[in-house]
C-alpha cells in the first residue's frame, strides 16, 4: 500500500471517529445539560418541572426542618432576595449547615417546592460554589472584600 | 530559622533552574560540551535544594511551628503524626512544593540515569524540564509561598481538613502528582526531539520508561482517589465524573494512548510525529488539570479556596507552555519523515485504532469538563454536565476499544490476519458466551448494557490468556518447557498481559456495581432490621466514642445472611471540634465478591434550627437516618487497577530499558533520520 493510500485510510478513520464522537456528544448534550438557576431566577422565569436543574444559594438560617419518623428534610435556599423551599430525602453532606452555600440538583414541583435528588456542599468551608457567588452578586448581597456574604 | 532556610533553598532552586533552562540549551545549539554538561549537576542541585525546602516545610509541620502561616492554617497540635506529615500536601501551597519536588526528582533521574542519551538530547531535555521547574518555582515564590511567617504566632493551628485525615487520601496526592508530573519528562523529551528535529526508534525507547513510570503512578493515584471517594464521601459511588476527577483522568487516557503509539514508533519507526504530539498533549492536560483544580473556576468537591492571582499565573504558564510547544510542533513536525508502512489490519493498525478511540474519548471528556466554563465565559448561562453525558459518550467509545484490545496483540506487524486471529480466539468467544449466559441466568432482567460489559471483560480476559498461552506454547510443549518460556518472556510482554487482564477486572467491577448496586435509605431505631440483597442488617443503636482529635457517634449493625453472622458494621459520624465540622465514616465489609456498606446520618427530628453538625440531644430513643448499600464486585475495580499498576512496573523493569537502546548511529542507517540539521 502506498503512503498516500495509507494516509487516506487514516484520515477516513480519523473523520469517522470524530464524527461518531461529535454525534454522541451532541446527543448527550441535548439530554444531559443541567442548567443552574438562583431562587430569583426561578421566581422570575417559568422553568419546566420535567427537567432536572440545579439551584444554589445559602441555606436560610433557621429553616432546616426534620419531621419525626421521616427521612425527609426541608429547608429553604436563599439568594437574600428570594427564597426557595427544598425537600430532600436522605443523608445531607457533612458540610451542609445553615448559612452555608450549597448547590442542589433536582426538579421543581408544581407546588413550587424543589425536590432535590442530590445536595452538594464542599470540602472547604471557605469555598463558595461559583454559581452561588454569582447568584449572590446578582442579587446585590455579595461583599467583595470579605469574599463572603453577611 | 528553619523555615527561612527552606525559603532560601527554594529561591536557590529557582536560580539554578533558570541557569539550567538556558545555558545547556545554548550549549546544545553551539555544540559546546562544557555548557551542555552543566545540565546534569544543575538538575541534581535543583532537586537537592527543593528537597531541602520540602524537608524544612515538613519539619515545621511535624513540630507544629505555628509561627508559619501555612502550618497554622492547616495543622493542629492534636493531629496524629501521620496527618501532620501528610498535612504538608493537604493544602495548596504545600502541594505545590510537592509538585516541584517530584518535577525536580524526575529531572534528577534523567540526569543520573541518562548515560545512554546523546549529550545534546540530554542537555535539551534537562533544559526543558528546568523551564517547567522555573515557572512553577516562581509560581510558588510569588503567589503561594508556604514559608510566610505569622507574628504573633497563634496558640494552636486551624486543623487539617477532617475529610483529608485519612490514609487513602494521604497517599493519593503523591502518586497522582508522580503521574502528572512524570508526564513532564515525556514532554521534555518531545520538545527536545522537536528542537533536534529527529525522532527515531531509539528516542521512542528512551521515552518509554518515563511514560511507564508516570502512567503506573497515575493509575494508582486515580485508583486511590476513587477508593477514598468511595469509602469517605459516603455516597457508595466510586467515580462521579467530577471536573477534578476528569482532569486527572484525561492525562491518563492520553498517557495510555502514548504508551501504545510509542510501541509503534519504537518497533516500526512509524507514527512518530503523532507520538510526539501525544507526549505534548499528555502534559498539557496535566497543566490544564492543575489550572482547573487550583484556580477554582469549576464547581467541584475537590476545589480549594480561590485566589484569582494564582489562577492567572497558572493560566499564563499554561498559555506559554502549551502554546509554545504546539507552535514548535507546527514548525518542526513536518521534518519528521514518516517511517514504515503497514496495512490497516495489522498490529500497527490495531494500535492506531486504540489511539483514535482513546483520543476521541479524551476529547469527549474534555468537552464535557470545559463546556460549562466556555458557556459561562460567553455569559450564556450556568450549566453543569453530569455523569449521564459522560456515560453516554465515553462508554460507547470504550466498547470497541476493549473488543479490539483483545484482538490486537494477536495480529502480526505490518500485515495481520484478522480471520486467523479470530480463529485463534474461538475459545475466548466460547468463554464469553458462557459467561454472558451465566450472568443472564444469575441476574435475569438486569440492564442489557451490563451483559455487554461483562461479556467484554470476559472476552478481553480470555483473549489475553490465550495470547500468553500461545507465546509460551502452553499445552503444545511439556509443562516445564512452557514454564521456562514463561520465565524467559520479556518483562514488557508480561506487563501488557497484566495490564490488559487488570483492565478486564476493572470493567467487571464497574459493570457489576453500576448495574446491580442495591441502595436503601431508612430511618432506623435500635432493634430494627433492614433487608438488602438477602442480607439482614440489625440495628443495635448508637454510642458515643471518643477519638484522638474528634468525638464520634458510632452506630452498630449486625449483618446476617440466612441466619449466619457475616459482619458487624460500625459506621460513624465524627465531630471535629477544632474546625467544627462533621465527617461521615462509612463502614464497609467486603466479601471480595461484594461490599456491604453502611452509613449513618443525623438523628431524626433534631428540631428546627439545629445545625446537623451539632450533636443533638433527643429524648427517648431517636431514630437515625441510615443508608445501606450492597455493591457487587466493587472491590474488583481497585484490584484491577492494582494489577494494571503492577503490569506497568513489570514492564518498567524490562532489561531493554536498563541496558539502553542500541547505539543511535547503528540504528540510524535503517531509521531514516528525518533531520535536515
Amino acid at each position: 500500500m502506498t503512503r498516500k493510500r495509507r494516509r487516506l485510510y487514516l484520515l477516513g478513520l480519523f473523520l469517522l471517529g470524530l464524527g461518531t464522537a461529535t454525534a454522541l456528544a451532541l446527543a448527550a448534550f441535548r439530554d444531559n445539560l443541567v442548567f443552574f438557576y438562583s431562587p430569583s431566577d426561578l421566581a422570575r422565569l417559568a422553568v419546566a418541572g420535567d427537567r432536572a436543574v440545579r439551584i444554589g444559594g445559602l441555606v436560610e438560617q433557621g429553616s432546616v426542618e426534620r419531621r419525626a419518623g421521616s427521612i425527609e428534610i426541608r429547608f429553604r435556599v436563599t439568594d437574600l432576595q428570594n427564597t426557595l423551599p427544598v425537600v430532600y430525602a436522605g443523608i445531607l453532606p457533612d458540610l451542609f449547615r445553615e448559612g452555608q452555600g450549597i448547590v442542589a440538583q433536582g426538579r421543581l414541583g408544581p407546588d413550587g417546592v424543589f425536590r432535590a435528588s442530590e445536595v452538594l456542599a464542599k470540602h472547604d468551608e471557605n469555598y463558595m460554589p461559583p454559581e452561588v457567588a454569582a447568584a449572590l452578586k446578582r442579587s446585590g448581597h455579595w461583599q467583595e472584600t470579605a469574599g463572603k456574604p453577611k | 530559622m528553619i523555615p527561612e532556610i527552606g525559603h532560601f533553598a527554594l529561591i536557590l532552586a529557582l536560580v539554578i533552574a533558570l541557569v539550567q533552562a538556558s545555558v545547556p540549551l545554548l550549549g546544545a545549539a553551539r555544540g559546546d560540551p562544557v555548557l551542555m554538561n552543566l545540565a546534569r549537576p544543575a538538575a541534581l542541585a535543583q532537586f537537592g535544594f527543593i528537597a531541602i525546602a520540602f524537608a524544612c516545610l515538613m519539619q515545621a509541620y511535624v513540630v507544629s511551628d505555628f509561627s508559619v502561616l501555612n502550618v497554622a492554617q492547616n495543622s493542629h497540635s492534636t493531629v496524629p503524626l501521620l496527618y501532620k506529615v501528610t498535612g504538608v500536601w493537604s493544602n495548596h501551597e504545600g502541594s505545590m512544593v510537592l509538585w516541584v519536588l517530584i518535577l525536580g526528582l524526575f529531572g534528577a533521574a534523567v540526569a543520573a540515569f541518562g548515560d545512554n542519551l546523546p549529550m545534546s538530547l540530554r542537555a535539551r531535555v534537562l533544559s526543558v524540564q528546568a523551564m517547567i521547574g522555573a515557572a512553577f518555582l516562581a509560581f510558588i515564590l510569588f503567589t503561594s509561598n508556604p514559608f510566610l511567617r505569622l507574628d504573633p504566632p497563634p496558640i494552636d493551628g486551624r486543623d487539617v481538613n477532617p475529610l483529608l485525615q485519612d490514609p487513602g487520601l494521604a497517599f493519593h496526592p503523591p502518586f497522582l502528582y508522580f503521574g502528572y508530573v512524570g508526564l513532564s519528562t515525556t514532554f521534555s523529551f518531545a520538545v527536545a526531539a522537536l528542537i533536534e528535529g529527529r525522532v527515531d526508534p531509539a528516542w521512542a525507547r528512551w521515552v518509554r520508561p518515563w511514560t511507564l513510570a508516570a502512567w503506573s503512578s497515575l493509575t494508582l493515584g486515580i485508583a486511590l482517589g476513587s477508593w477514598w471517594a468511595y469509602y469517605e464521601l459516603g455516597w457508595g459511588g466510586f467515580w462521579f465524573w467530577d471536573p477534578v476527577e476528569n482532569s486527572s483522568f484525561m492525562p491518563w487516557l492520553v498517557a495510555t494512548a502514548l504508551l501504545h503509539s510509542a510501541i509503534v514508533a519504537e518497533k516500526r519507526d512509524a507514527l512518530k510525529s503523532w507520538t510526539v504530539l501525544l507526549a505534548l498533549i499528555a502534559f498539557a492536560l496535566s497543566l490544564i488539570g492543575t489550572f482547573l483544580v487550583r484556580s477554582g473556576v469549576l464547581t467541584s468537591v475537590h476545589a480549594f479556596a480561590v485566589d484569582p492571582a494564582r489562577g492567572l499565573f497558572i493560566l499564563l504558564i499554561l498559555v506559554i507552555g502549551i502554546g509554545g510547544s504546539l507552535a514548535l510542533y507546527a514548525v518542526r513536525a513536518p521534518l519528521l519523515k514518516a517511517g514504515g508502512l503497514f496495512a490497516p489490519i495489522s498490529r500497527e493498525g490495531a494500535l492506531v485504532l486504540n489511539n483514535l478511540l482513546l483520543s476521541t474519548a479524551t476529547a469527549t471528556v474534555f468537552l464535557g469538563t470545559l463546556y460549562p466554563l466556555i458557556l459561562d465565559a460567553l455569559d450564556a448561562g450556568k450549566v453543569s454536565v453530569g455523569a449521564p453525558y459522560f456515560n453516554a459518550t465515553f462508554v460507547p467509545l470504550m466498547v470497541p476499544l476493549v473488543a479490539a484490545a483483545a484482538i490486537g496483540p494477536l495480529l502480526g506487524w505490518k500485515r495481520g490476519d484478522l480471520a486467523g486471529a479470530l480463529q485463534r480466539l474461538k475459545f475466548a468467544a466460547a468463554f464469553t458466551a458462557v459467561v454472558v449466559l451465566a450472568t443472564l441466568y444469575l441476574k435475569y432482567g438486569g440492564p442489557t448494557l451490563a451483559l455487554v460489559g461483562i461479556g467484554l471483560a470476559a472476552w478481553l480476559a480470555a483473549a489475553t490468556a490465550i495470547e500468553l498461552a500461545e507465546r509460551i506454547k502452553l499445552f503444545r510443549v511439556p509443562l516445564p518447557e512452557a514454564l521456562r518460556r514463561a520465565a524467559n518472556l520479556p518483562r514488557a510482554a508480561w506487563g501488557m498481559t497484566l495490564a490488559h487482564a487488570g483492565l478486564a477486572v476493572v470493567i467487571t467491577g464497574i459493570t457489576a456495581t453500576q448495574a446491580w448496586q442495591v441502595e436503601r435509605i431508612a430511618l432506623v431505631r435500635p432493634g430494627d432490621v433492614l433487608e438488602l440483597a438477602g442480607y439482614r442488617f440489625a440495628f443495635r443503636g448508637v454510642v458515643d466514642v471518643p477519638g484522638p482529635n474528634y468525638a464520634a457517634k458510632r452506630g452498630t449493625f449486625e449483618v446476617t445472611y440466612d441466619g449466619r453472622p457475616i459482619a458487624v458494621l460500625t459506621p460513624e459520624r465524627r465531630f471535629y471540634p477544632v474546625q467544627g465540622t462533621t465527617t461521615t465514616e462509612a463502614a464497609i465489609h467486603t466479601t471480595w465478591l461484594a461490599d456491604l456498606y453502611a452509613v449513618i446520618g443525623e438523628p431524626e427530628a433534631s428540631g428546627p434550627g439545629n445545625a446537623p453538625g451539632a450533636a443533638p440531644r433527643g429524648a427517648g430513643d431517636p431514630g437515625w437516618i441510615a443508608r445501606l448499600y450492597y455493591n457487587p464486585l466493587v472491590p474488583w475495580i481497585w484490584i484491577g487497577a492494582v494489577i494494571m499498576f503492577v503490569g506497568g512496573l513489570v514492564s518498567l523493569s524490562d532489561r531493554r530499558h536498563r541496558i539502553g537502546a542500541p547505539a543511535r548511529g547503528r540504528r540510524q542507517a535503517a531509521a531514516q533520520p528525518a533531520a535536515s540539521d
